[in-house]
C-alpha cells in the first residue's frame, strides 16, 4: 500500500499534522466535505488515500461516499499532477478560436492524453472548461499562469523553456 | 463596527473625493489612474502595471495622483487597460514598461501618449471612453461599478450609494413592500430560465419555517460566459447588499454563495468584501440597529457544470455529489437541508439595490414588454470587440454584433451566433434583427441562458459545433437519469459518424428523434436543454447536415475526415514532389504531367500540401 505513505508532492514528510491542520479549520459536519477536499487537493496536488481515510473518520462518512464525491468533481484527482500542469481551455470562445490545435500539439509533444502525467513526473495535461479569459482566446495555463492568444509556436516555445 | 451615521459620513466624504471618477468635466488637479485587474487583464500582467505605477509615483514624489485597482472595464480584447480620470483617457494594451512614459508624458507634461491610445475598429484614435462605439449603445446597471471602484475597498462602494438601498429597506420598508417593488420592476432571473424574481421571493416568503436560506448561484459554468465572474471581481458588495435585502424580504438569516473554485480572483475579492462588511457591522447581528441578523458563507464548487442547476447546487453545498433532485418540491419549499431556500444568480442580485433605490417604474421603463431591464452578455468568438457588454433588453443581435462588437474580423461573413451555451441554440443570419429578450429567443429556438454570446463566421461548421456541445454535455452529465446519461452519448456517436463522413440520412432522422425524447424525459435543466444545439442547428442548417451525409462534404472544411485535397491543374508544374512524398501512393500521373489525387487512397495527412513548391495543392 504505497499510497498510504504520508508523503506529499513537495517531497517533505507532510505528516498528518498538515492534514490535521486542514481538518481543524472545519467542524465535523458532513457539508464541509467538499471544502476539505478542495484544501487537500490544493495542498497535495491530489487527494491521497490516507487523507481520504482521515477525512472519513473525521466526518464519519464512509470511504465509498468520499470516493464518490472525489470522482464526481473534475477538480479532484486521485493521482498527483506533474511539476508543470498545463491546462488547455476548450471553452466555446477558445474552441471557436482553434484551441483544439493547441491541445493536439500538446498531446503530440508530450505523448500523453489529458488527465495523464508524463513518466518523469514533469508534465501533466488537462482539458479545462472556460477559465474566463475569453478576451484572450485561445488560452492555456501552466500551473495557473494564463498564456493568452496562444498559437502552436507559442506553446512550443513555452515547452522548450520548461524542458 | 460602524454606526449608520458613520457610514453616511463615509458616503458623503468619499463621494466628494471620488467625484472625478464619474464627472469628466470636473476641474481638479487630482488624477486617478485606474488599472483593470479583472481575470483577463491580470493574465496579461496588469498587476505588474499597477505596481509599476505605484513605484514610479513614489520615486518621483508626485502628488495628487492615485493608482487604483479596479474590476473589468468590459473591453477585454484591448487589455490590459489603463484609464486616467477625470479626463477619461483610454490606454489599451499597456505593457508594464509603458508606465514610465505614461507618467512622464501624461501626468507630468499633460500630453497624451498617442501610441497607446485605444483605436476603434475603423482605426480612428479614441480620446476618451465615451467616444468608443463599444460603449455607446450600452446601458450599465449590473456593471455600474465595474471598472469605476476599487472592489477591495468598501468605502468606495459606499461612496457610490452602496448600502443605501439596504438602509432604505431596513429603516423604511416592510418585507412585503420590498417584494412588491421587485415584482413591479419586472426583473426576471438572469441565470437562464427567466423566472420572475419577485414571484420567487414571494413564494419563499410565504413558506413557514424557523430557518430559511438565501443562496447566490455563482457557479457560472457555461463555457464562454464570464459576466458573473466580472461582477464578483469588480463589484462584490453589490451582491452582498442584495443578498441581505433578499434575506430580509423572505425572512432568512443565513446566506451561501456557491462560487466556482476556478475563479480564484473572484473568490478572493468576495472574501475580502465579506470581511469588510462584517467589520462595518453590515453583516452580522442587528444590522443598522434594525434587529435583523444576516450572515453569508462562501462555498466553493469543484468543477461540475451540473452544479449550476439549482437543486444540484444545493446537494453540492451539503457536501454530496452534485446530482439534481426531482422537482417538485422546489427549493422555495424544500431546499438546503430541507428548508425553504431562495436561489438567484449573481447578475440578478446585482440589479436589486438599483431597483430599490431608483424604483420599480424606472427599471420597468427599460427593456421590452415582457423582459425588463438590461442583460449582460459575454461577447466572444469571431467578433472584433471581445468583452463584456450590458444592453437594454430588446436590443437586436445585429446591434450587439456590429455596432458594439465592431463586426466580424478579416472581413468574413456572419454565419450564426450561439446564445445560452450548451443549453442554448444558434441564431442564424436571417434572425439578426430579432430583439433579444426571453420570449423572442425562445421562439427562434435558442434561449437567453446565462449570457454567453459566441459569434461564428463562415469558416465554422455547424455540425461540428453541435458535436462540440454534445461532447461537453456527455462529459458533464451527472449520470442520474438515463435519457441524459445514455441518450446524449448516443447523440454524440451519431454526430461523430456524420462528421467522419459515414453518416446517412437516417442518422439525421434518428438524431432528431433522440433529441426530442431526451428533451422530454430528462430530470433536470441540463438534460432537458442538452439537445438544443442539435435541434437548432438542424432547424437552420439542415442543408449542412445533408451535405455531410449525402455528398460527404463539409463546406466549412472543419470536418477533417471529409476534407478533399485536390491539385489545382493550373498551378501544377508536374514536378512530382508530392507524388514522391505521399506516404500512401495516392497521387497519380506520369513525369512532367499534371498530377491527380486518388481520393479513394488519400488519407488526408497533408504531406503533399507542404511539399508542393508551387502551392498548387489545397482543399
Amino acid at each position: 500500500m504505497e499510497e498510504n505513505k504520508n508523503t506529499c508532492k513537495c517531497g517533505n514528510e507532510c505528516k498528518d499534522e498538515e492534514l490535521e491542520k486542514i481538518l481543524q479549520i472545519y467542524t465535523q459536519d458532513r457539508d464541509n466535505l467538499i471544502q476539505i477536499l478542495n484544501e487537500v487537493q490544493e495542498h497535495y496536488g491530489y487527494i491521497p488515500k490516507h487523507a481520504q481515510m482521515e477525512i472519513s473518520k473525521y466526518l464519519n462518512v464512509p470511504m465509498a461516499e468520499i470516493y464518490g464525491v472525489i470522482t464526481f468533481y473534475s477538480r479532484f484527482t486521485l493521482k498527483p499532477k506533474g511539476k508543470y500542469h498545463i491546462a488547455v481551455c476548450l471553452g466555446t470562445a477558445c474552441y471557436v478560436k482553434g484551441s483544439s490545435k493547441i491541445m493536439d500539439r500538446l498531446k503530440e509533444r508530450l505523448q500523453i492524453e489529458p488527465g495523464e502525467t508524463t513518466k518523469d513526473g514533469k508534465f501533466s495535461i488537462e482539458a479545462t472548461r472556460c477559465v474566463g479569459a475569453c478576451g484572450l482566446a485561445p488560452v492555456f495555463t501552466v500551473n495557473g499562469e494564463v498564456y493568452g492568444k496562444a498559437t502552436v509556436q507559442k506553446l512550443d516555445k513555452v515547452l522548450d523553456e520548461l524542458k | 463596527m460602524k454606526t449608520l451615521e458613520e457610514i453616511q459620513k463615509i458616503r458623503k466624504e468619499k463621494r466628494n473625493e471620488l467625484e472625478l471618477r464619474v464627472n469628466t468635466k470636473l476641474d481638479t488637479r487630482e488624477k486617478h489612474i485606474l488599472v483593470c485587474n479583472g481575470t483577463g487583464c491580470t493574465s496579461s500582467k496588469s498587476p505588474e502595471i499597477l505596481e509599476n505605477f505605484k513605484r514610479i509615483i513614489k520615486e518621483k514624489n508626485i502628488e495628487n495622483v492615485r493608482v487604483i485597482k479596479t474590476g473589468c472595464f468590459g473591453l477585454c480584447a484591448k487589455g490590459p487597460i489603463v484609464i486616467i480620470r477625470p479626463e477619461d483617457t483610454f490606454y489599451a494594451m499597456v505593457k508594464p514598461e509603458d508606465c514610465e512614459e505614461i507618467i512622464e508624458t501624461h501626468i507630468l507634461k499633460g500630453e497624451k501618449v498617442k501610441r497607446l491610445l485605444c483605436k476603434d475598429i475603423d482605426g480612428s484614435i479614441v480620446n476618451s471612453l465615451d467616444e468608443l462605439n463599444f460603449y455607446k449603445k450600452q446601458k450599465r446597471i449590473a456593471l455600474k461599478n465595474c471598472g469605476v471602484i476599487n472592489p477591495e475597498d468598501i468605502d468606495e462602494y459606499i461612496a457610490f450609494d452602496g448600502y443605501l438601498a439596504l438602509e432604505k429597506v431596513l429603516k423604511e420598508m416592510s418585507s412585503d413592500e420590498v417584494i412588491s417593488v421587485i415584482k413591479a420592476s419586472g426583473l426576471r432571473g438572469r441565470g437562464g430560465a427567466g423566472f420572475p424574481t419577485g414571484k420567487k421571493w414571494e413564494i419563499t416568503k410565504q413558506e413557514i419555517s424557523e430557518q430559511k436560506y438565501v443562496v447566490c448561484n455563482a457557479d457560472e459554468g457555461d463555457p464562454g460566459a464570464f459576466m458573473d465572474r466580472s461582477i464578483l471581481e469588480g463589484d462584490p458588495h453589490s451582491v452582498i447588499e442584495a443578498m441581505i435585502i433578499a434575506g430580509f424580504a423572505i425572512g432568512a438569516s443565513k446566506g451561501y454563495i456557491y462560487v466556482r473554485a476556478e475563479y480564484p480572483i473572484a473568490v478572493k475579492r468576495f472574501d475580502i468584501a465579506l470581511k469588510q462588511a462584517k467589520e462595518y457591522g453590515i453583516l452580522g447581528k442587528n444590522i443598522f440597529d434594525s434587529g435583523f441578523d444576516f450572515d453569508i458563507e462562501i462555498r466553493l464548487g469543484a468543477g461540475a457544470f451540473v452544479c449550476g442547476e439549482e437543486t444540484a447546487l444545493l446537494e453540492s453545498i451539503e457536501g454530496r455529489r452534485g446530482q439534481p433532485r426531482v422537482k417538485p418540491p422546489y427549493p422555495a419549499q424544500s431546499g438546503l437541508w430541507g428548508k425553504p431556500t431562495l436561489i438567484n444568480n449573481v447578475e440578478t442580485y446585482a440589479n436589486i439595490a438599483q431597483i430599490i433605490l431608483k424604483g420599480a417604474d424606472w427599471y420597468s421603463s427599460i427593456g421590452t414588454e415582457t423582459s425588463k431591464g438590461t442583460k449582460v452578455f459575454a461577447l466572444g468568438g469571431n467578433v472584433n470587440n471581445i468583452g463584456l457588454v450590458e444592453v437594454p433588453m430588446g436590443t437586436t443581435l445585429r446591434e450587439i454584433v456590429y455596432d458594439i462588437g465592431g463586426g466580424i474580423p478579416n472581413n468574413r461573413e456572419f454565419k450564426a451566433a450561439q446564445t445560452g451555451g450548451p443549453s442554448g441554440g444558434c441564431i442564424p443570419k436571417e434572425h439578426l434583427d430579432t430583439p433579444i429578450d426571453y420570449e423572442s429567443l425562445k421562439e427562434i429556438g435558442s434561449m437567453m441562458g446565462s449570457g454567453g454570446l459566441i459569434v461564428m463566421d463562415d469558416t465554422k461548421c455547424m455540425v461540428a459545433l453541435a458535436k462540440f456541445y454534445l461532447e461537453f454535455t456527455v462529459d458533464e452529465s451527472c449520470g442520474k437519469c438515463t435519457p441524459c446519461r445514455i441518450g446524449t452519448k448516443r447523440m454524440l456517436e451519431i454526430l461523430q459518424k456524420i462528421c467522419d463522413g459515414n453518416g446517412t440520412e437516417h442518422d439525421i432522422y434518428k438524431l432528431e428523434k433522440l433529441a426530442i425524447n431526451i428533451k422530454n424525459a430528462s430530470i433536470c435543466g441540463l438534460g432537458q436543454s442538452a439537445p438544443n444545439p442539435v435541434l437548432s442547428t438542424l432547424k437552420y442548417f439542415r442543408e449542412e447536415y445533408r451535405q455531410h451525409v449525402l455528398e460527404q462534404e463539409c463546406k466549412a472544411l472543419e470536418c477533417k475526415a471529409m476534407a478533399k485535397i485536390v491539385i489545382n491543374p493550373e498551378k501544377c508544374k508536374g514536378c512530382g514532389l508530392c507524388q514522391k512524398n505521399c506516404p500512401v501512393d495516392a497521387i497519380e500521373g506520369e513525369a512532367r504531367e499534371i498530377r491527380v489525387i486518388n481520393q479513394d487512397k488519400c488519407i488526408k495527412c497533408g504531406t503533399c500540401l507542404t511539399s508542393c513548391p508551387f502551392k498548387a495543392i489545397g482543399n
